[in-house]
């Protein structure tokens, strides 16, 4: 449950609690009205601190190199340097921009607006000192784990325009989607904005992340266009050993993605982890198992992808689920995405080139909708989001939160891009597509052998 | 003097260049080539995306031979390289006009 409360050591006001989830309402609710035991809340613990380091070096593990060699190889020899690139790149300048205002939009008091965005108040991390407090870990830890989520949501797109988009536009595109559309949707379920009020459980970032990107991947797919040759021209990918490397490094990163959320070592913290290796092998499992059947044969590629839409879909649901709905969660998600990426995009046309619509949006839907159905205690969850009586309530306030965010990511993602193409144009041009981005934007080459 | 052009599947490589070296063949040169003939290629396919693959590797040797050992150098270089499966490859023979060793400047049969 990430949005907790933040608080500085030296400045203690009434407590404002975003916690939604029943067990965290019945503590913060308490402290709320004792505040001698509402400083025994602050005290840093080191134990919490301790995890929230290690979770926060393992979530930035994710980014690079993790999903940048899971891109890196699935695209042709002659791009296989622009999607690392792209991934560091967008590592470096998101964590520049989140520190300058990016967390303070995200995380702060918006006043007025608060429902919608957060305030200035922490913009070049004013206040973020050695001694302020996030619950009971230091604010700066806080800040940085949440970076780390600020740097892997928009390299999660780079898959979807892989190998046609124009660098410099990249970069702008990046910077302005993490301030208009990341930390608003961010501000929104988990730093006291309108959707944390309906209860919604988006533990780890279904919602924020991978709905978010995915469905900003497929808006930037279909305006950037299909690749020169799509779908007639062979386009394998150029080392599945990478994409392997890159999704096991995933599968472990995740686990301070997850297991990090609680912001505490604790037993939410420890299911979570559970659930998360639960549902991440069903769902690679079910990939496969899928492919075999309909295809003839397993493949590298579709079990390596099958674990990285579990991984997806369990993200929100990893506070709130048990086992047995990890399961259920991971083989759903399995199957769904492989449909996703195989037969509805075939269908539809788009290129999404590395399929973060039909693992990312479709994944994290999935994931969503179904937290609302396993956090059920009679089915071994944890229980609905505050306010939230029943299954039914609990699944349509999961709905506003996966409608919301497609609706406002896709449309944002469409201005934003509508409006750099005409300033500064979206794609390459055709003869350094052909030639390949790595020589053609970098001047270098991936393989000299 | 002849050419030996052998497209050989890539695995039989060291069959073939025993079977030569115990009839005193002295030297070939190999090249790693592509190429398909009624073996056809093989399909792949990437997360629901189907492609021919229509080249296979395989590896083109050639030899340069005196007349008198033609025989023999074909005979071990079929049965070297046969698997009795499609695709195992083919033979050219061409005629070789002339060989010259750079090193001592030896034209025709004592070149090779």
């Amino acid at each position: 449950m990430q949005g907790t409360q933040l608080e500085s050591a030296t400045d203690k006001p009434a407590s404002r609690v975003f916690a939604r989830w029943p067990v965290h309402l019945l503590w913060f609710g308490g402290f709320a009205f004792a505040p001698s035991l509402a400083l025994a809340q602050d005290a840093l613990d080191s134990g919490d601190t301790a995890w929230m380091l290690t979770a926060t070096a393992l979530v930035l593990f994710m980014t690079i190199p993790g999903l940048a060699l899971f891109y890196a190889g699935m695209v042709r020899s002659k791009n296989v340097l622009s999607v690392l690139m792209q991934c560091f790149a967008i590592t470096a300048l998101m964590s520049i921009l989140w520190t300058f205002w990016g967390y303070s939009l995200a995380f702060e008091d918006g006043g007025g607006a608060n429902a919608f965005v957060g305030g200035l108040s922490k913009m070049f991390l004013a206040g973020v000192t050695v001694d302020s407090l996030s619950g009971t870990i230091p604010e700066s830890v806080f800040m940085t784990f949440q970076m780390t989520f600020a740097v892997i949501t928009p390299a999660l797109i780079v898959g979807a325009f892989a190998e046609r988009m124009k660098f410099s536009t990249m970069l702008v595109f990046m910077g302005i989607w993490l301030t208009v559309v990341y930390a608003p949707v961010c501000h929104w379920v988990w730093g006291g904005g309108w959707l944390g009020d309906w209860g919604i459980l988006d533990f780890a970032g279904g919602t924020v992340v991978h709905i978010n990107a995915g469905v900003a991947g497929l808006v930037a797919a279909i305006m950037l266009g299909k690749r020169k040759g799509y779908p007639t021209t062979a386009m394998p990918p150029n080392n599945l050993g990478y994409t392997v490397m890159g999704a096991s490094m995933l599968w472990v990163g995740w686990f301070g993605f997850n297991a990090g959320s609680e912001l505490a070592a604790d037993g939410v913290a420890g299911m979570a982890m559970a659930v998360t290796q639960i549902a991440t092998a069903a769902a690679a499992l079910g990939w496969m198992f899928s492919e075999w059947l309909s295809h003839g044969k397993p493949s590298v590629l579709g079990i390596a992808s099958g674990a990285v839409a579990g991984l997806v879909a369990i993200t929100p649901a990893s506070g709130a689920v048990g086992p047995m709905g990890a399961v259920a969660i991971g083989a759903a998600s399995g199957v769904g995405c492989f449909f996703a990426a195989t037969t509805i995009k075939r269908a539809f046309g788009y290129d999404d080139s590395l399929d973060v619509f039909g693992i990312h949006a479709v994944g994290g839907i999935i994931g969503a909708l179904l937290t609302g159905v396993f956090a059920a205690t009679a089915l071994g969850g944890a229980g609905f989001g505050d306010g939230n009586e029943s299954m039914a309530a609990q699944v349509i306030a999961q709905g506003v939160g996966v409608v919301s965010t497609l609706v406002y990511s896709g449309i944002a993602s469409f201005i934003i891009l509508k409006i750099l193409d005409a300033v500064m144009g979206l794609r390459v041009d055709e003869d350094q597509e052909t030639e390949g981005l790595d020589i053609a934007l970098h001047d270098e080459r991936g393989y000299i052998l | 003097m002849k050419l030996l052009t052998a497209i050989i599947k890539p695995f039989k490589l060291d069959d073939v260049r025993n079977a030569l070296s115990e009839l005193g063949i002295q030297g070939m040169t190999l090249t790693e080539v592509k190429g398909f003939g009624r073996q056809k290629g093989h399909t792949e396919l990437y997360r629901g995306a189907e492609y021919v693959v229509d080249f296979l590797p395989k590896l083109k040797i050639e030899i340069a031979v005196n007349d008198d050992q033609l025989t023999s150098v074909v005979d071990a270089v079929t049965e070297a390289a046969r698997t009795g499966k499609i695709g195992d490859g083919k033979l050219f023979i061409s005629e070789l006009g002339e060989a010259i060793r750079i090193r001592t400047g030896e034209c025709g049969g004592d070149a090779l």
